[in-house]
């Protein structure tokens, strides 16, 4: 039983990472990866939102959508869940927290278009979790999301001050790192 | 019910929605009356950590603004009266690297308590309206004096003294000038001087 869940988790961090190996949520792996700082503070809002959107999401489709036999309905359904999962948690961390929301602050909206959240809601749907599943799984991604944002933050940060040729600068070496740490992951395939 | 939905599918699928759009509204709205922050939280443990000498070295009016401006992300090395122990507290709390004071706000002292001579203080009542926290007793054409305790030591008392007799003397510490704590005020709400209502606060 704990084998199982151990499994799920051990599968979502590093077999079927969500952005090396199934690339989602790559506007933020590339966007707020510059500094290990940021890259620190959005993987926190994120392994946050990601679990408790798993979560909800789940409750909302399995308590509404699927007795009303409105399925179809799932995905609207669960971007209008997510939106207010992100809301919610602004407002609850402004609260309690005022320097964790400094930290976070300017990242907690930017979640909302993270598909890797939208991206967990619906794999949990189509590999029929359970609910204690569904938050294994979210939390599972969410913390191979923020593994593969804070590795990716400190190699660029290397590559900042490495002599890299010209037409290499920028995003171009960011791209081809990105490349080199996916094939690196392809390479837990054989874990599980 | 069912047969409702088996016949109008598309009526149920609106409805449904507006439900859940109603129900997140709801959650959302009591979220934000449940969880409002009255001013800035962040400004306010800042505002602890300040001297509270009301100075104006810093640049801002007092304390409580560059409190705000710190939270806002002004530089933390703005406070002469407060100094090293300050600069480190605040860099603690809002977790940046502590800087040393910028020379240009002024440079760190040791306590200093105001004192007027008392023998050449005419009564012109300018160095009170100039008191940020209210420390000097007097009144017009009466000799003024400091109340040592309530003075911050700003110095904003020396430059509109007409006749010069304001001194900033070293404030006396060391076990010879130890004195009890004072007991707590007995009524609450009690607003006379200006640490009663910091300690109101």
């Amino acid at each position: 039983m704990i084998g199982d869940y151990a499994l799920l988790l051990i599968g979502a961090v590093l077999v079927n990472n969500f952005v090396l190996v199934q690339f989602l949520g790559l506007c933020p792996f590339m966007g707020v990866s510059n500094k290990l700082e940021t890259a620190m503070g959005m993987s926190a809002a994120t392994t946050f939102v990601l679990t408790l959107a798993s979560v909800c999401s789940y409750l909302t489709y399995n308590y509404l959508l699927e007795p009303l036999g409105l399925t179809y309905l799932r995905t609207i359904s669960f971007i209008l869940v997510i939106a207010v999962v992100v809301q919610f948690t602004e407002m609850v961390v402004r609260k309690s927290s005022p320097l964790l929301h400094r930290v976070l602050g300017v990242y907690l909206p930017l979640i909302t278009t993270n598909c890797a959240v939208l991206g967990v809601a619906l794999l949990n749907i189509n590999k029929a979790h359970s609910f204690t599943q569904s938050l294994f799984y979210g939390f599972g991604a969410a913390v191979g999301f923020s593994l593969a944002l804070i590795l990716f933050a400190a190699m660029r940060e290397r590559l900042a001050v490495a002599d890299i040729p010209e037409p290499f600068q920028g995003a171009a070496i960011g791209m081809i790192t990105a490349g080199l740490a996916s094939l690196a992951f392809m390479g837990f395939a054989g874990l599980v | 019910m069912w047969a409702f939905i088996d016949n109008y599918p598309l009526l149920a699928a609106l409805l449904a929605l507006l439900a859940l759009g109603v129900i997140f509204g709801a959650l959302l709205g009591f979220a934000s009356v449940k969880f409002r922050t009255e001013g800035n939280p962040l400004a306010e443990q800042i505002n602890d950590i300040l001297p509270q000498t009301q100075c104006g070295q810093c640049g801002y009016p007092g304390c409580r603004p560059y409190a705000e401006a710190i939270a806002g992300g002004d530089a933390i090395n703005k406070c002469p009266p407060g100094g090293e122990e300050t600069i480190q507290a605040l860099a603690n709390l809002l977790d940046v690297e502590p800087e040393p004071l910028d020379a240009e706000h002024g440079v760190e002292k040791a306590p200093m308590v105001a004192y007027i001579r008392e023998d050449e203080c005419i009564g012109c009542t300018k160095c009170i309206q100039a008191c940020p926290v209210d420390a000097i007793l007097g009144a017009a054409k009466q000799m003024h004096t400091v109340i040592g305790s309530e003075c911050t030591g700003c110095e904003l008392c020396i430059e509109p003294c007409p006749v010069d007799c304001i001194d900033m003397v070293l404030r006396k510490s060391g076990i010879e000038h130890w004195q009890w704590p004072l007991p707590a005020p007995r009524q609450t709400g009690l607003d006379i001087i200006a640490s009663d209502r910091e300690q109101a606060a």
